[in-house]
């Protein structure tokens, strides 16, 4: 079947299935219920507390991966932090390389699959139930979290195929074969398997679904209710003709505006802060209250703190291993180098602009404080808001209260952002699958379609089972991406020390003065 | 010792006087090697899918060949009868930074463009490659009109 034939035939599906749905009222509701059912138990196993307490144990197997890499790494991304900018300006890249992928490149490819919403929704979900504390654990968890950035894609530059052809294919599939049978460890290959599957959950996931649910909530907040599977039919069917149809060009008009928007979404926050500047150090003095009260919120400090490690990895994807994918493409000799360029990712992402959405959401005074005891206002596991939002509309909202225009520029940045990054995710989807089932046009045309419907699943279920699928299938990534991890790290050192002494001695010298 | 003269071509009509020109002065000098350099426009700073980085190296690889066979053996081929030595280059890069830093590593004489084509809207936007490497070389820089 030719590309052109099956993108008709899919076409002509979608639309019949549309054309079906209009038929049949409640078609959502049916969507979200067999949603939830089918997913429910692996939900409920990944998020299962600690024995005796209720902290989830997966988050904390995050947070030790982390600390542990920082600590290993003797502190690598304050170390780091200045040669890795050096880095993505180019300072010390070879000039008879022009026109290889660049580390800026590899940056910024990296960035458009992980900013996004977890940077405008996620954000709010955090300090919609955990309250502003969460920001201050988000932030903690960011810094941490380059540690574990700067492990994973030195590894996936390092163990990266380069085929005949000049292409590449990287990511922790690939380190954890080759790396483990470098070092004689077994079960490499089983670990890769498993590894490949949970991308592929968290492709349909936080990398789909939870990407059109988000941009049908925030499309609907602005010209009213209506049914989800239409804007995830219209959705799938843009994606289709992308990933699909190869056309090219969508994608790479979307690659260009998504930083623009990036920048006016970081500079709208910008303006509100400095226009509000008398309340800053409030809001931070509500961040530092909440990261170590009890606010009032469900499950008090420690429930900020779960919010805010659960919204940090979900926005900026450290120990998931997805970033190592997207760098594995660069062109250098030191896959290092990639590493320490990586770290900059969760900065960019979790410290400076998601603590940007948190301020101004705070801020705004959305959230609503009980007068009398200083307390949130709790309904339903969630803290109140002014006018009931949460996740991406309560961001609108926020934003909305200083720039009435400002929900109709956010539709744009959300669907944009929700677009790239499911673009993204299709992609990294789509190397797993062909790890676990080789390369050729059929077997890739057949994720593809699960992809595009899964889209439209996405824009129908309802927002808690999205996000707990979203989460569950992303953090059971980082179970298997992170157990690797510690078996790989001492090659990493190995890597690291080597780079610093070449580098003190001068034999990595700059390009560029 | 020889001269060294860097040829910057545009593979159009203006690189081809720019061709002409240098071997009218190398005729002149006697002993002279010409450099001739293609440089393909290409920045580090943009945004790509994974999809283009996947594939960017084989991209890089079949630019360089198109170039070699569209661009700089035609051009050593109207050469080829006159005896003089040379040699052709194709870079990635931005142009006027590109034939500078050849001129320089190859501790060139001077550098021969022609004048560019570029008119109105574009050249009002984003200069000329011509009167970037006028403004930035530090080697002599000829330009053929």
């Amino acid at each position: 079947m030719t590309y052109k034939t099956a993108f008709t035939a899919a076409a002509l599906a979608l639309c019949t299935a549309a054309a079906h749905a209009q038929e049949a009222p409640g078609i959502d509701e049916r969507v979200n219920d067999a949603f939830a059912a089918a997913t429910g138990p692996f939900v409920g196993f990944i998020f299962s507390s600690l024995p005796g307490t209720d902290f989830p144990w997966i988050v904390l197997w995050l947070v030790i991966a982390a600390s542990v890499f920082t600590i290993y790494f003797g502190f690598i991304q304050i170390r780091a932090f200045v040669h890795s900018i050096q880095l993505v300006k180019g300072d010390y890249s070879d000039p008879d390389d022009a026109g290889e992928v660049s580390h800026f490149q590899a940056l910024t490819t990296a960035l458009s699959g992980t900013v996004g919403l977890g940077n405008i929704a996620g954000v709010a979900v955090a300090v919609g139930i955990g309250g502003p504390g969460a920001t201050f654990w988000m932030i903690l968890a960011g810094l941490l979290g380059m540690a574990s950035k700067f492990t994973e894609c030195t590894l996936g530059v390092k163990y990266r195929n380069e085929y005949p052809d000049g292409t590449v294919s990287g990511g922790p599939m690939y380190y954890m074969k080759k790396g483990f049978a470098e070092r004689n460890l077994p079960g490499g290959g089983f670990l890769a398997i498993l590894f490949s599957i949970f991308c592929i959950l968290g492709a349909l996931g936080g990398g789909n679904m939870f990407q059109a649910n988000q941009a049908h909530a925030q499309i609907i907040g602005v010209t009213g209710d209506y049914p989800g599977w239409i804007t995830g039919t219209v959705m799938a069917l843009v994606v289709f003709a992308v990933i699909v149809g190869g056309i090219k060009s969508i994608a790479r008009v979307t690659e260009k505006v998504v930083p623009f928007m990036g920048v006016l979404y970081v500079g709208a926050a910008l303006v509100i802060l400095l226009i509000n500047f008398d309340q800053i150090g409030w809001a931070f003095g509500e961040i530092f209250r909440g990261a170590f009260t009890d606010t009032g919120i469900v499950g008090g400090a420690i429930g900020a703190l779960i919010q805010g490690f659960r919204r940090a990895a979900f926005s900026n994807e450290a120990g998931v291993g997805s970033a190592a994918i997207a760098h594995s493409a660069v062109r250098t000799k030191e896959p290092v180098t990639e590493g320490f360029v990586s770290l900059l990712e969760p900065f960019i992402d979790t410290v400076v602009i998601c603590t940007m959405t948190a301020l101004v959401i705070t801020i705004s005074g959305q959230l609503m404080i009980d007068a009398e005891t200083g307390n949130y206002l709790i309904s339903e596991g969630a803290i109140q808001t002014v006018g009931g939002t949460s996740g991406v509309a309560l961001t609108s909202a926020a934003f909305e209260s200083a720039f009435s225009w400002f929900p109709y520029v956010l539709v744009i940045a959300v669907i944009l952002f929700a677009f790239s990054t499911m673009i993204s995710w299709s992609y990294y989807g789509l190397k797993a699958w062909t790890y676990m089932f080789g390369e050729g046009k059929a077997k890739e045309l057949i994720f593809k379609v699960i992809f595009c419907l899964f889209v439209i699943v996405g824009a129908a279920a309802e927002l808690d089972a999205v996000i707990g699928f979203s989460d569950a299938a992303i953090f059971s990534m980082a179970l298997v991406n992170i157990l690797a991890l510690y078996f790989l790290m001492p090659v990493v050192r190995r890597e690291l020390r080597s780079y610093q002494e070449r580098l003190k001695s001068g034999e990595i010298k700059k390009f560029i003065h | 010792m020889s001269a060294k003269i860097v040829v910057g071509l545009d593979g159009g009509g203006s690189g081809n006087r720019a061709v002409d020109y240098a071997k009218k002065l190398a005729g002149q000098i006697g002993s002279c090697e010409l450099i001739l350099v293609y440089v393909i426009e290409w920045s580090p700073f943009t945004f790509q899918t994974p999809e283009e980085n996947e594939e960017r190296h084989k991209r890089r690889e079949e630019e360089i060949s198109a170039a070699q066979s569209r661009i700089i053996q035609p051009a050593l081929g109207r050469l080829a009868d006159e005896g003089i030595p040379i040699r052709g280059l194709v870079k990635h890069g931005d142009v006027a930074e590109t034939l500078d830093r050849v001129a320089k590593q190859e501790k060139a004489d001077q550098i021969v463009v022609a004048r560019t084509s570029e008119t109105g809207m574009i050249r009002r936007i984003f200069g000329s490659s011509t009167a970037n490497l006028v403004m930035h070389s530090t080697v002599p820089v000829t330009v053929v009109g």
